[in-house]
């Protein structure tokens, strides 16, 4: 059952479309309401936006700035353009950051062929990195006996720290460091087999958008993801209430 | 209409870019009377000659060889088309980018490595659009044939790539 809402209903214009929406909705769920696809990384159904990844960016008319859709509230005769050329071109140009920040090696990736990453570069046409890469170095922790956290794949979309946090209560993730030092740890900046807090649940690894967080004992392309996990258990938890 | 001069070249890859490229199969004689093969690890040129239409590279730029060749390459070429993700993000050769070249030399062959003879390696291997202009870029690990076939046809008859890049 929906809960009973007072939010406001308002009218704004997304792509010259005019369309109803809550002020309690962000723009991009009108805009998915209402059929009007804009690309997203760190979202995910069933999580709290986080708006860390910067591809769902979109126009607000008349105010010259660019904001995330999935934080940003929509209000009364809010104009929005989701698709622009230089809308495309910041998308290409997070998408070609995240490429070269990290090592992203899909050819010999157990995540081939169901990475989110992988299928963005491919919708947003990126089919070359202009950007010199930064191959950083990073250490694979693979001391949880199950899973393996692979921080060359990461992009900090923080799923798993919100998964953890918000729908298993462990809150066994977290992001350490700022900006291109930034990165996941577990717990105390523990080997993952360490913490304490882990219920070995194996969330974080189906909400993972790339191979960063995969089970044990794949080879290449053979890791499959359950990314509407958190959407189905929120969905459970509300019709329980 | 004249025939295409087109050359393959074979840098730090597996050739199995150019193995996906043999498994067109029929349509390589579909492709043959429209082209003239003037340079390739395919056949027997020793010298990469002047006035190429159109060459495809295979592999990422990794050592002093591999830059001399695609800078020497380019200069002759008319359209270069970067076939395959080692040629394009530096895929597998890339990987050992987070270790110095003395330690993957010593590492893989002992402290004795050779030092002279053999190509120096690069501080890094790279993609060749970072060394030098690439105009079409066919990505996949190994690009599927019938994507080669689709993206060459296409730059045969000047038109942009038609396929959607999909990396791995």
């Amino acid at each position: 059952m929906t809960p009973a809402t007072t939010a406001k209903v308002i009218t704004l214009t997304i792509d010259d479309r005019e369309v109803g929406a809550r002020e309690d909705q962000t723009i991009l769920q009108i805009a998915r309401e209402n059929g009007i696809r804009i690309p997203t990384l760190c979202f995910l159904e069933g999580l709290s936006p986080a708006g860390a990844c910067r591809l769902c960016l979109v126009e607000i008319i008349g105010t010259g700035r660019v904001l995330p859709a999935c934080t940003t509230y929509a209000a009364e005769g809010m104009k929005v353009r989701t698709t622009s050329e230089a809308l495309e071109a910041h998308r290409r140009t997070v998408l070609e950051l995240l490429f070269a920040e990290g090592n992203h090696v899909c050819a010999v990736c157990v995540s081939n062929g169901n990475c989110e990453l992988q299928d963005l570069a491919t919708k947003l046409g990126v089919d070359h990195i202009t950007l010199p890469y930064l191959n950083p170095v990073h250490a694979v922790d693979a001391s949880h006996p199950r899973f393996i956290l692979d921080p060359n794949r990461c992009v900090l979309c923080a799923r798993c720290v919100r998964v953890c946090d918000e729908i298993e209560g462990a809150h066994t993730w977290d992001i350490m460091g700022r900006g291109i030092d930034a990165r996941i740890i577990a717990d105390l900046n523990q080997p993952w087999g360490e913490a304490a807090s882990c219920t070995s649940c194996g969330k974080c690894v189906q909400v993972c958008p790339t191979g960063a967080l995969v089970e044990k004992g794949r080879a290449v392309a053979e890791m499959k993801k359950r990314h509407a996990l958190p959407q189905l258990i929120t969905r459970n938890k509300e019709h329980a209430s | 209409m004249s025939k295409v001069r087109l050359a393959t070249v074979w840098l730090d890859g597996c050739s199995g870019c150019h193995m996906s490229f043999l498994d067109m199969d029929m349509i390589l004689l579909d492709l043959a009377p429209k082209i003239d093969l003037v340079y390739s690890p395919l056949v027997d040129f020793k010298v990469f000659p002047e006035n190429v239409d159109v060459t495809i590279v295979e592999g990422a730029v990794s050592s002093t060889e591999d830059e001399e060749k695609i800078k020497h390459i380019r200069g002759r070429t008319k359209t270069l088309i970067a076939l395959g993700d080692c040629a394009i993000t530096s895929n597998v050769p890339g990987m050992r980018n987070t270790f110095s070249v003395d330690t993957i030399m010593t590492d893989a062959y002992g402290p004795d490595h050779p030092v002279q003879v053999i190509p120096p390696l690069l501080d890094k291997s790279v993609p060749v659009h970072h060394v030098v202009p690439v105009d079409v870029f066919i990505t996949g690990c190994p690009p599927p044939a019938g994507t080669i076939v689709k993206a060459l046809l296409a730059v045969l008859e000047g038109q942009p790539n038609p396929v959607p890049p999909r990396f791995g």
